[in-house]
C-alpha cells in the first residue's frame, strides 16, 4: 500500500471506472430525454447507439482520427434517427413497434456492413491507441449535461421541446410547428446516441463488435425514467448505474467465504430501481403528458 | 367512414395492405444485398430453398414458427386489453426455466402426465412474470411498456445466475441446466426428417384457435376487448378494469411461457441461457403484421419463422451476405406494415373506385 500512488488506490480506481462507464449512458440518456420530452417514445435508443458505435469505429479506422469517428457516428446517428422520425411522425407508425424495428435494423445492418467493409461480420479491426479517445468523451458527457441543462432552463428551444411533449396544442397555437420540434428532437437524440456508441467503440474499447451495446440503450432509457425525465437527475442516475456496473465488474469471479459473488444481482439493480421508482414507491415519476401520441393539427 | 361507404374495391385494397406492405418491405430489404455485390434474386432463391427446400428445412421453419406463434399471441391478447406486452422475452425465459427444473426434478413421473406437468409449470411461471407488470399498471399506474422491458432484463439476470450457480449442469461448461427426464421429452413428427417439430406446433395452433374463441365468443373476452377499445366506456359499463388488465397480462405471460414446450420438451431437453433469438420482440412484429388477429398470427409467425430459418444458409450460399440479413428483412417488413399514414393512397384509390362505379 505504501508504494502505491493515490490514483492507484481502490476507491479512486472505482470512481474512475464509474465515470468511464457512465459516459456512454449520459450521452444516450440525454438523447432519450430530448426525444421523450418532445413526446416521442424512444426504445430505439439501443439501435441508434449500435449504429453510432459501428460508424465511429469505421470512421476512426478510415481517417485514423477518433474525432472523425465521433463526427461520423453523430451523422449516422442523426440519419438513422431521421428514418425513425419519418415513420413515427410522418407516417404515424406506432412508436414502440417502429422502435423495435429500428433495433432489429441496427442489429442486422451493422454486421452486414461490417462484413462488406472488413470481410468479417463479428468486429471491426482493432484501433491503435493513437486513434482512440482518452478521457475526452468522459468530460464531454458532463459538458453536454451542462449545455442541455442550460438549454432546458434558459432558452425558448428548451421550452418548445417541453411543450411539444406536454401540451402540443398550446405550442401549435403559439405558432410553432410541433412536428418540426419533435423531428429535431428525435434527430438530436440520434446524434447523442451515436456519440454514446462512439464512446463505447472508440473510448471504452478498441473496436466495434457485434451487439456491443448489450442493452445500454435500454439502461439509458431506464435512467431517464429513474431521473424523472429531468436532465440533472437523469445524469445522476447514469452515474449510479455506472457505479453499479463498475462494482459488478470488480466483483466478477471474486469469492467471499468460498461462494462467488452473484454479480447478476448487481447487474439488475438499475432495472429493479427503475420499476420501483416508476411504481411511485419512492416519489413519483411522471411521463410527459403527450408521450407516444402523434400530433395532428385539428 | 362506415363500412357501407366503401366499395368492394376499397375493401379489397385495404385487406391487401398487409400483403403489399410485406412485399415492399422484403423488396427494400433484399435491395440492400446489392451493397454486398449480390443479386437480390439469388439471395431470395437461397432464402426460399433454405426455408422450404426440403422436408427437413420446412420442419426447421415450423420449429422457429412455433415460438413466434406463442409470443405473437402473447402480445396480441395484451393488445386487445389495451396493453403493450414487450415482456414476452422475460416471460418465455421463466417458462422455459420452470419446465426444465420440473423436468429434471421429477424424472420418474409417468410419460402420460409428465409433459403436462412441465407445461403447467411453464405457463404458471410465465403468467406470474406477466402478471406483475399487469398489477403495476393496474394498481400503481406505471406504464407496462417500460416495466416489461425492465422485467426482461431482470428475468435474464436472475435466470442466468440460477443456471450458473444452483441449477448448473455439472457435466458441462455451458450455461445450461441438467437434462430433463426421458418421460418429459416430446418426440418430433417423422415427416420432417429429424427437424425438432412436434406436438408443440399443434399446441400453438390450438392456442391460436382457443384465443380466437375466447376473444370472440366469451363474455370475459368481450369485456377484455371493451377495456382495450374504450377504457372509459368499459368503466361505465361496470367492468373491473384493473382485474381485466392483470388477467390479460397473466394470460399473455402464460402464452409466452408455452415457448418452453417446443424448446425445452421438444428440442434441447434442458434450459440453455440465451436460447431465444429475441422471440419476444419478434412477437411484437408478428402481432402487428396480423393486426392482433389470432389466426392471422399463424401466418405472420410462419413468415417470420421462414425468414429466420431461410437466412441461416446465407453464410454458406453467398459470398458476402450473412444470416444477419434476416433482421434487416424483418425490420423492413415491420416498418413497412407499421407506417399507417403511408398507405392512405390505398384507401383513396378505393373510394375513387366507388365514385366511378
Amino acid at each position: 500500500m505504501d508504494e502505491q500512488n493515490w490514483y492507484q488506490s481502490a476507491p479512486f480506481q472505482l470512481a474512475a471506472s464509474t465515470f468511464r462507464l457512465a459516459a456512454p449512458l449520459v450521452f444516450a440518456a440525454m438523447g432519450g430525454l430530448l426525444s421523450e420530452r418532445a413526446g416521442v417514445i424512444n426504445i430505439a435508443l439501443e439501435g441508434f447507439m449500435l449504429m453510432g458505435a459501428f460508424a465511429a469505429a469505421v470512421g476512426a479506422n478510415h481517417f485514423a482520427d477518433p474525432w472523425m469517428g465521433a463526427l461520423i457516428a453523430g451523422g449516422v446517428g442523426a440519419a438513422f434517427a431521421s428514418i425513425y422520425a419519418v415513420f413515427v411522425i410522418q407516417y404515424r407508425a406506432n412508436q414502440i413497434v417502429a422502435g423495435t424495428a429500428m433495433n432489429f435494423l441496427a442489429a442486422g445492418l451493422t454486421p452486414f456492413f461490417c462484413k462488406i467493409l472488413f470481410d468479417v461480420s463479428g468486429s471491426t479491426p482493432t484501433l491503435p491507441i493513437a486513434v482512440r479517445f482518452g478521457s475526452e468523451p468522459i468530460w464531454g458527457a458532463w459538458i453536454l449535461l451542462a449545455l442541455l441543462a442550460w438549454l432546458w432552463r434558459s432558452t425558448s428551444v428548451g421550452l418548445w421541446i417541453r411543450f411539444a411533449g406536454e401540451h402540443p396544442q398550446a405550442l401549435d397555437a403559439a405558432g410553432i410547428q410541433v412536428n418540426r420540434i419533435r423531428w429535431a428532437s428525435v434527430a438530436a437524440s440520434g446524434v447523442l446516441a451515436g456519440l454514446a456508441g462512439a464512446t463505447l467503440s472508440v473510448c471504452l474499447s478498441s473496436s466495434f463488435s457485434r451487439s456491443m451495446t448489450a442493452g445500454r440503450g435500454f439502461m439509458a432509457l431506464a435512467a431517464v425514467i429513474f431521473g424523472k425525465w429531468r436532465p440533472v437527475p437523469t445524469a445522476l442516475a447514469c452515474l449510479l448505474f455506472g457505479f453499479l456496473d463498475a462494482v459488478q465488474m470488480r466483483l466478477q469471479g471474486v469469492q467471499i467465504g468460498g461462494v462467488g459473488v452473484p454479480v447478476q444481482f448487481i447487474q439488475i439493480l438499475p432495472y429493479i430501481a427503475t420499476v420501483i421508482v416508476l411504481a411511485g414507491f419512492i416519489g413519483k415519476s411522471r411521463a410527459p403528458r403527450s408521450l407516444g401520441l402523434p400530433f395532428e393539427k385539428v | 367512414m362506415n363500412k357501407s361507404d366503401r366499395s368492394w374495391l376499397g375493401r379489397a385494397l385495404e385487406s391487401l395492405q398487409p400483403i403489399l406492405a410485406v412485399l415492399l418491405g422484403l423488396a427494400v430489404g433484399l435491395a440492400f444485398t446489392r451493397f454486398a455485390g449480390e443479386s437480390p434474386l439469388h439471395v431470395l432463391k437461397v432464402l426460399y430453398q433454405s426455408a422450404f427446400g426440403s422436408s427437413y428445412d420446412l420442419g426447421m421453419t415450423l420449429f422457429h414458427t412455433t415460438p413466434l406463434i406463442f409470443t405473437g399471441l402473447s402480445v396480441a391478447i395484451a393488445f386487445h386489453a389495451g396493453l403493450f406486452n414487450i415482456g414476452a422475452e422475460g416471460q418465455l425465459i421463466w417458462g422455459a426455466l420452470a419446465a426444465a427444473v420440473v423436468g429434471h426434478a421429477f424424472p420418474h413421473l409417468p410419460g402420460v402426465i409428465a409433459p403436462w406437468i412441465a407445461v403447467s409449470a411453464a405457463v404458471i411461471a410465465g403468467a406470474i412474470w406477466g402478471a406483475i407488470p399487469g398489477w403495476l399498471r393496474a394498481r400503481r399506474g406505471s406504464h407496462e411498456v417500460i416495466n416489461t422491458i425492465m422485467f426482461n432484463f431482470i428475468a435474464a439476470g436472475i435466470t442466468s445466475w440460477l443456471v450458473i450457480e444452483p441449477l448448473r449442469n455439472p457435466d458441462t461448461q455451458n450455461p445450461e441446466t441438467a437434462p430433463i427426464g426421458e418421460a418429459f421429452l416430446l418426440a418430433p413428427f417423422r415427416v420432417f426428417d429429424d427437424a425438432p417439430v412436434g406436438p408443440a406446433f399443434l399446441l400453438a395452433l390450438v392456442a391460436a384457435f382457443l384465443l380466437w374463441l375466447f376473444l370472440n365468443r366469451t363474455s370475459l373476452g368481450y369485456e377484455l376487448r371493451a377495456v382495450g377499445q374504450n377504457e372509459h366506456a368499459a368503466r361505465t359499463a361496470g367492468i373491473d378494469i384493473a382485474r381485466i388488465r392483470i388477467f390479460a397480462m397473466a394470460v399473455a405471460g402464460g402464452l409466452a411461457g408455452l415457448v418452453a414446450v417446443g424448446e425445452v420438451l421438444g428440442n434441447a431437453g434442458r434450459f440453455k441461457v440465451g436460447f431465444s433469438p429475441d422471440y419476444g420482440f419478434m412477437g411484437v412484429a408478428v402481432a402487428l403484421l396480423a393486426r392482433n388477429h389470432p389466426i392471422g398470427i399463424l401466418f405472420a409467425a410462419f413468415l417470420f419463422g421462414a425468414l429466420h430459418k431461410g437466412a441461416m444458409d446465407l453464410d454458406l450460399e453467398t459470398e458476402n451476405v450473412t444470416r444477419d440479413l434476416a433482421l434487416v428483412l424483418q425490420a423492413c417488413v415491420i416498418l413497412s406494415v407499421s407506417a399507417e399514414g403511408a398507405w392512405h393512397w390505398l384507401r383513396r384509390v378505393g373510394s375513387a373506385g366507388k365514385k366511378r362505379g
